[in-house]
């Protein structure tokens, strides 16, 4: 069987290139991630070492799996790349499913009644 | 295939949990200024891709109606200890984004309407949208320097604003005053949704 997918030579998506490809190019058309909530603030860290050539993953993927060394959230990780959010939640998706990633969804509203979380807060708030 | 085993450390990793505060009021009333007088960082802008659902549309022919629509926020980001990060959001002031802010309303410990004393009908939809969604949120005024301080009663009788929901003046390039603006909506909505009473008990003289 020939391997189509993989042509490391080929990464037209150049620096430049920015405004040509548009965002539906990089999730191949998709607009929905396959799991995972990703709001804006959801937080995401790389936690498996990545290649340069890392087989399988897009240039855009290897760029956001180097940029979440640290954590990040979505809002970050789009401004960072220059890309729309929705774009980004397919991409983190891709590398959640392949163990890239891990994932801390934000609180959910119900999670908000919990007092030590507005004292931690304000303590730092006013420690500014 | 190859192998996928070869992922270390794949287990638990410590992440802070992200906390989101919107920042809302009329075009031009200073919202990224506040944001970026308490972000550590330089604010950021992210665009979201948005689908209006058709509200309002009859779909006659079968044909998509829906329409995309891209907004830019800005936002800013506050780190506190190792344990969380605070996010905040300055949401679209264009009116007709109204919808956009269900998703970002989704899980916010608050909002702050900024009020701009020129232009006070501005901010009318984001209380509307924020009383509906029974999103704690606070009134901040901004006002600069050198202008006329207003009588926030005035303001509040102008608003029709609701008694218990807190209404002060601030600086927006000022991060002394844009931090009380938060500690402010912290205070209240943590008296909100714990119903504590004693919930002053570490306010700041």
């Amino acid at each position: 069987m020939s391997r189509f997918e993989e042509h490391p030579d080929t990464q037209w998506v150049g620096e430049d290139a920015g405004p040509i490809v548009r965002p539906y190019v990089l999730t191949r058309g998709r607009t929905e991630p396959t799991s995972g909530r990703f709001d804006l603030i959801t937080l995401a860290v790389t936690v498996r070492s990545v290649s340069p050539q890392e087989p399988g993953l897009d240039p855009e993927c290897l760029a956001i799996a180097r940029y979440c060394h640290q954590p990040q959230s979505v809002a970050e990780i789009a401004a960072h790349m220059n890309l729309p959010a929705g774009t980004i939640r397919v991409l983190l998706s891709d590398l959640l499913d392949q163990g890239f990633i891990a994932l801390q969804e934000p609180h959910s509203e119900t999670d908000m009644h919990d007092e030590r979380l507005y004292r931690a807060v304000l303590d730092g708030l006013r420690a500014l | 295939m190859d192998s996928v085993r070869s992922s270390r450390d794949a287990g638990r990793v410590k992440l802070p949990r992200a906390i989101k505060i919107l920042v809302a009021g009329g075009f031009g009333a200073g919202k990224t200024t506040l944001v970026g007088a308490v972000s550590e960082i330089t604010p950021l802008r992210t665009e979201e891709t948005l689908t209006d659902r058709g509200i309002g549309v009859d779909d006659l022919s079968g044909v998509e109606t829906k329409q995309t629509t891209t907004v830019a926020m800005d936002f800013g980001r506050i780190t506190i200890g190792d344990d969380y990060r605070l996010y905040l959001f300055g949401t679209p002031g264009q009116e007709r984004f109204w919808f956009l802010w269900d998703e970002l309303a989704l899980g916010a410990m608050g909002a702050v309407v900024l009020a701009d004393t020129r232009r006070l009908a501005d901010c009318f939809p984001s209380l509307d949208y924020f009383e509906r969604r029974e999103t704690p949120f606070i009134v901040a005024v901004n006002c600069f320097d050198g202008a006329r301080r207003y009588d926030l009663d005035e303001v509040r009788l102008g608003l029709t604003l609701h008694p218990d929901i807190p209404i002060v003046l601030c600086d927006a390039r000022e991060r002394d005053s844009s931090k009380e603006v938060l500690i402010t909506l912290v205070e209240h909505a943590m008296k909100v949704r714990l119903g504590m009473a004693a919930y002053r008990g570490t306010t700041t003289p």
